[in-house]
C-alpha cells in the first residue's frame, strides 16, 4: 500500500462526496459519518451517472441518475447484477488517505 | 548481611501511577524504596469522579484514593508540591526543583496530561481554565444561579462539567464544533437523545459552532464570540476540548517520544531502567484516556518491576458518562472499518435507542441510549469475539432473548391479553379496538374513527394493524407500499403530522422520535423530510445540502453525461440588451455547446461543466442575473404576456404583476415545481389555465385558478377566487402557496394535492377566512426571509467544493 494524503475529512460535507481524479478514472471518496469515509468508483455501471453527486446514506449511496443504490463496503448495487470498484482508504488524524497503488499511481522511487 | 533495597522514584501521582504502587506494594512490599514526587500538593485521588463532586453528588474527601495513611503504611515517602527539574538517565539521579539530587534504580513516568488549549485571542484571560484537577473544579463550584458558563466542546469531559454546573443552577452554555455531541462515543441518533435531555436540565446546546475569539474586560473573561458573530456571555469560560500527553520532562531526559512517552509492551521507555505508565505514554501508535487501559498497564509495569513477565495489549473500550438522568453506554468499534451491518432498535415512547455494529458475523460494536442494562453483555461479545450468526435475528433484544424461537409479531398480537393497552396516547385497550372491528370498523381509518387508537401520534399504527388482521384474516389487506419509503412504516401524511405535533426540527429527531429503521434514511426520505422540517421550521431548522437531490444541491440540472444547465433568471419573462449579451458572453467562455430559449421564457445553457458552474454564475451575477431555480422544487417562473404595455386587447399590467409575483415567491422551496402565469386578458397568451397557478385578468380585476397541469398530466386549473387589486391577488397566492407547502405530501404537484384536500377546504383557507389568509401569508413571508436570496452568489464565493478534492492524474504522467 502507498497511502497518499488527498485531503480533510472536513473538505466532504457528512453525507456527501467529493471527486479525485485518478489513472483509473474518477473515484468518488464518500463521508458516511463523523469519521467514515469511503473510497469508490464515481461512475454508475448502468448509465455512467457520477455517483458523488447521488445522496449518501446509511454506507450506501444512490446514483442521481436512476436510482441504482451501491453497497460502498462491496461495491454491490442492490438487487442489480453490477458493481463498482472499491479502493482502500483510510483516516489518520482526520487527514484522508488513499492507497496509490490501487488507483494505479507508481509509488515515487 | 542486608542487601539494600532497590530505589524506586516516581513521578507523578496519577491514578495510573498509584495503581502501579498498590500492585508493587502488595506483592512485595520489601522490592523497593519508593519516592513520589507530584507537582500537584496532594496524593492521588479518582479524578474520574471530579463531575459528582462539581455536581455535589460527593465530596473531595470522598474520592481521595490514597490518604496519607495509605503512603505511611505502605512505606512510600512523598514530595508532594515539588517538580522534577532534570534526569540524567547515564548517572541514574533525578534533581528535584529545590537543587536536591537523589539516585535511582528504577524510574516511573506517570506524569499524566495536559489539558489542551484552542489558542484563540483572549485565552489567557482571567476566568479561561480547563478541567483538569481539583483547582478547575473549585473554580467551577464557585459559580451559582447568577453566573453565566461556557463550555467549548461537547466531548465527555465537556458535558460532565456542564451538567454538574447546571446542577447547582448555573446558567451553562455548550458550544460544540461537530455536528452532535460525543461524535467520538455516539452516532447521531444517540448523540440527539443525550442533546434533548441535557437541554431538558437547562443546558443550551450549540453544535456546529465555530469559536472565534474571547472578549474581555478589564483581563476578565466577558463572552465567547462565535465565528457567526454572536456572542454569549459568560463568567468562566471552561476549554474541554481534549489532553495532551505531558511528555516535556520525558523528551528532555532524552527518551524517545511520539504524540506520548514511547512505551513497549512491557511499559519499558526507549531508556534503560526507565518506565511510563498512564496518558503520558504512547503504546503502538495509540495514547490513552479512558481509565482501564491505565489500570492494564499499571499492572504491568509492576510485574516488569517486580521481574516477572506480562506484557499489555490494548482492548476494545465502552464509554458510559456519568450524568445523573442520561443513560448511555458506547462500546467498541461503531463508526469505522468495512463490510459491516448495522442493527437498530428505537422506542421513541421511551427515548431509547441501540445501534448494533456487526462485522463478519461478529459484534464489532454497540452504541445505546435510554436503556444501557444490556451494555455489558454486547461489551462482552465484542470483547470475546462471539460469533453471533445464529442468534443475530434476536440480538438486539439481549441476553434474554436468546435461545428461544423467533417470534411472530402477529402471534405475540394475538397472544395479548383483552385488557392490554394498544394505544398509549389515548389509552384504548387491545377489547375496544376489536370490539369496534367486530362492529364494523375493517379498516385503520375506520378504527381511528370509532375508538380514537392510532389517532395521536401514530406510533401505534402497525399494532391495530396487526389486530385487523389477526381478527379480520384474509378480509384485511395489510397496507402496501404506502409508507414513504423502507426506513419506516408511517405515511408521508402521518410523518408531516407528526412533525408538527411533535415538534421535531432536526432529521435525527425524526428519524429517531419516528423509529426509522435505518440509521439515517435513504434517498427516498431524506428529501422528503428536509423538504417538511424546513417548511414547518423555517427559522429552527436549518436546508440540509446532502438530503436533496444533486440538481438543488448543485443548483443546476445534471444532463445525461454529467455537463449541467444553467438557466439565470428572467423576471416575468422580461430581459434586455445588458443581460443578453453577459447569456452571450458566458456562453462562449465556457464553451457551452447548446443555448436553448425554454418554455418558461428564459435561456438554458447546456452542457457547463461542473467545475465551472461557481465561476459562470459569478460572471452572470455581475450583469445582475441570478439563479432561475429550473432544478428546483420550488418556484421556476411566472410566465407573462404583455398586456396593457402593449397589446390592444390588454385589461391589466400583466407583465408587472408577473415580476411582482416572482419577486415575491423566488427562491421558496414547495412539495414539487410551481410554474405560474399571468394573462393579460382571457385570450391566455400566457397559458395560465395549465400552470400549477394561474391568473387571468379581466376588466374588473384579477381571475386566480390552481391546479393545472401540462406535464405527464394534462389539466385545466380551477378558478379559486376573483379579487379586484393586485396587492389582494398578491396576498391569496402567497396564502395558497404556503396552504400546500404545509400540506402537501412531497413530490405532489398542486393538482394533486387539490385532489385529496378538495377545493371546498382550500378556498375556506384562503378565500373566505381572511384572518387565516393573511396568516398565511405572513407565514410564508417569515420563510422567504431565510430564503429570498441567490443561491448562485453563495455559492461563487466558495469554488472549491466544486472541484475535485485532489488530482492524482498530472503526477501519474510525468
Amino acid at each position: 500500500m502507498s497511502w497518499i494524503d488527498i485531503g480533510h475529512i472536513d473538505d466532504i460535507p457528512l453525507r456527501g462526496a467529493r471527486v479525485v481524479k485518478t489513472p483509473v478514472g474518477c473515484v468518488g471518496l464518500f463521508r458516511t459519518g463523523e469519521a467514515e469515509v469511503f473510497a469508490a468508483s464515481n461512475s454508475c455501471p448502468h448509465k455512467g451517472g457520477p455517483l458523488s453527486e447521488g445522496i449518501v446514506h446509511g454506507q450506501k449511496v444512490t446514483c442521481p441518475l436512476h436510482n441504482w443504490v451501491f453497497d460502498l463496503n462491496s461495491g454491490e448495487a442492490l438487487g442489480e447484477d453490477a458493481r463498482i470498484a472499491i479502493y482502500p482508504v483510510r483516516l489518520d488524524a482526520g487527514r484522508i488517505l488513499l492507497d496509490g497503488a490501487a488507483v494505479g499511481k507508481r509509488s515515487a522511487a | 548481611m542486608t542487601e539494600e533495597k532497590q530505589k524506586l522514584i516516581v513521578i507523578g501521582a496519577g491514578m495510573a501511577s498509584g495503581r502501579v504502587l498498590e500492585h508493587l506494594t502488595e506483592t512485595d512490599r520489601d522490592a523497593y524504596d519508593i519516592t513520589l514526587f507530584n507537582a500537584e500538593p496532594r496524593g492521588n485521588y479518582n479524578r474520574i469522579m471530579l463531575s459528582p463532586v462539581l455536581s455535589g453528588e460527593k465530596t473531595y474527601e470522598e474520592i481521595v484514593t490514597h490518604d496519607d495513611a495509605w503512603y505511611a503504611e505502605a512505606g512510600v515517602s512523598c514530595r508532594f508540591g515539588e517538580r522534577i527539574a532534570g534526569i540524567d538517565t547515564t548517572a541514574k539521579t533525578v534533581t528535584s526543583e529545590t537543587g536536591e539530587v537523589l539516585a535511582y534504580d528504577k524510574l516511573l513516568f506517570g506524569t499524566g496530561s495536559n489539558p489542551f488549549m484552542i489558542l484563540l485571542p483572549g485565552h489567557d484571560l482571567h476566568g479561561v481554565i480547563a478541567y483538569r484537577d481539583l483547582e478547575d473544579t473549585q473554580r467551577m463550584m464557585a459559580m451559582g444561579p447568577d453566573n453565566k458558563v461556557v463550555v467549548i466542546g461537547g466531548g465527555l469531559l465537556g458535558l460532565e462539567a456542564a451538567a454538574g454546573m447546571a446542577a447547582r443552577g448555573v446558567d451553562v452554555t455548550v458550544v460544540h464544533i461537530m455536528g452532535h455531541l460525543m461524535e467520538r462515543q455516539l452516532d447521531e441518533a444517540a448523540g440527539y437523545l443525550l442533546r434533548k435531555s441535557l437541554e431538558e436540565k437547562g443546558i443550551t446546546i450549540l453544535c456546529g459552532a465555530n469559536s472565534k475569539e474571547i472578549l474581555g474586560g478589564d483581563g476578565r473573561v466577558r463572552a465567547l464570540m462565535l465565528d457567526d458573530g454572536t456572542e454569549l456571555p459568560c463568567d468562566l469560560l471552561v476549554m474541554a476540548v481534549g489532553i495532551r500527553p505531558n511528555v516535556a520532562l520525558a523528551q528532555d531526559a532524552g527518551l524517545a517520544v511520539g504524540r506520548g512517552i514511547h512505551v513497549d509492551d512491557q511499559m519499558l521507555t526507549s531508556v534503560e531502567d526507565v518506565l511510563a505508565v498512564g496518558e503520558c505514554v504512547e503504546h503502538d501508535g495509540a495514547v490513552f484516556g479512558l481509565v482501564a487501559p491505565l489500570y492494564d498497564q499499571a499492572k504491568v509495569a509492576a510485574q516488569t518491576l517486580l521481574g516477572e513477565e506480562a506484557a499489555f495489549v490494548q482492548k476494545s473500550l465502552s464509554t458510559k458518562l456519568k450524568v445523573t438522568g442520561c443513560d448511555l453506554f458506547s462500546a467498541g468499534d461503531f463508526a469505522e472499518g468495512e463490510g459491516r451491518e448495522d442493527i437498530v432498535f428505537r422506542d421513541p415512547s421511551r427515548g431509547v435507542y441501540k445501534r448494533l455494529v456487526i462485522e463478519d458475523d461478529k459484534l464489532v460494536g454497540a452504541v445505546m441510549y435510554g436503556d444501557t442494562a444490556d451494555g455489558n453483555w454486547f461489551f462482552g461479545l465484542i470483547k470475546d469475539g462471539t460469533d453471533i450468526s445464529e442468534m443475530r435475528e434476536t440480538l438486539i433484544f439481549g441476553p434474554a432473548y436468546q435461545g428461544g424461537s423467533p417470534v411472530d409479531p402477529l402471534s405475540a398480537v394475538a397472544a395479548l391479553p383483552p385488557e392490554a393497552e394498544i394505544c398509549g396516547c389515548s389509552g384504548i385497550c387491545k377489547s375496544t379496538i376489536t370490539d369496534a372491528i367486530a362492529g364494523g370498523a375493517t379498516d385503520l381509518g375506520a378504527v381511528r374513527a370509532t375508538t380514537k387508537a392510532s389517532a395521536s401520534c401514530g406510533t401505534c399504527t402497525g399494532l391495530v394493524e396487526q389486530l385487523l388482521q389477526v381478527t379480520l384474516g384474509d378480509d384485511f389487506q395489510m397496507p402496501a407500499a404506502q409508507s414513504v419509503c423502507g426506513c419506516t412504516d408511517l405515511t408521508h401524511e402521518d410523518v408531516r403530522r407528526l412533525i408538527k405535533s411533535q415538534e421535531l426540527k432536526s432529521q435525527p429527531a425524526v428519524w429517531q422520535e419516528l423509529g426509522w429503521t435505518t440509521p439515517n434514511g435513504c434517498h427516498v426520505c431524506r428529501p422528503a423530510v428536509n423538504f417538511y422540517l424546513l417548511a414547518d421550521w423555517p427559522l429552527e431548522y436549518r436546508d440540509d445540502p446532502q438530503s436533496r437531490f444533486v440538481n438543488e444541491r448543485k443548483h443546476a440540472n445534471i444532463q445525461k453525461d454529467g455537463t449541467f444547465s444553467v438557466v439565470p433568471r428572467m423576471w416575468g419573462g422580461i430581459t434586455n440588451p445588458d443581460e443578453l449579451r453577459a447569456i452571450a458572453d458566458a456562453a462562449e467562455k465556457y464553451d457551452v455547446p447548446t443555448v436553448k430559449v425554454t418554455g418558461g421564457q428564459r435561456i438554458d445553457l447546456l452542457g457547463v461543466k461542473g467545475e465551472d458552474l461557481p465561476y459562470i454564475w459569478a460572471d452572470l451575477n455581475k450583469a445582475g442575473l441570478v439563479s432561475g431555480h429550473a432544478y428546483s422544487k420550488g418556484l421556476r417562473t411566472v410566465k407573462t404576456c404583455v398586456g396593457t404595455d402593449h397589446c390592444r386587447f390588454g385589461t391589466q399590467d400583466s407583465t408587472g404583476l408577473g415580476i411582482k409575483l416572482e419577486k415575491v415567491l423566488w427562491g421558496s422551496w414547495t412539495p414539487h415545481k410551481l410554474k405560474l402565469a399571468v394573462s393579460g386578458c382571457p385570450r391566455n397568451c400566457a397559458e395560465a389555465t395549465c400552470k400549477d397557478i394561474g391568473v387571468v385578468c379581466v376588466d374588473s380585476g384579477y381571475q386566480i385558478s390552481i391546479g393545472g397541469a401540462a406535464g405527464m398530466d394534462v389539466k385545466e386549473t380551477e378558478l379559486l377566487v376573483q379579487v379586484p387589486t393586485e396587492e389582494e391577488a398578491i396576498e391569496v397566492i402567497m396564502a395558497v402557496t404556503q396552504a400546500y407547502r404545509e400540506g402537501a405530501k412531497y413530490l405532489d404537484r398542486i393538482y394533486k394535492w387539490l385532489a385529496k384536500v378538495g377545493m371546498e377546504w382550500v378556498k375556506a383557507q384562503v378565500v373566505e377566512d381572511l384572518d387565516n389568509r393573511r396568516a398565511l401569508a405572513e407565514r410564508f413571508e417569515l420563510s422567504q426571509s431565510i430564503y429570498r436570496k441567490d443561491p448562485w452568489a453563495e455559492r461563487a464565493k466558495e469554488p472549491a467544493p466544486f472541484a475535485p478534492l485532489a488530482n492524482l492524474e498530472l503526477e501519474a504522467a510525468e
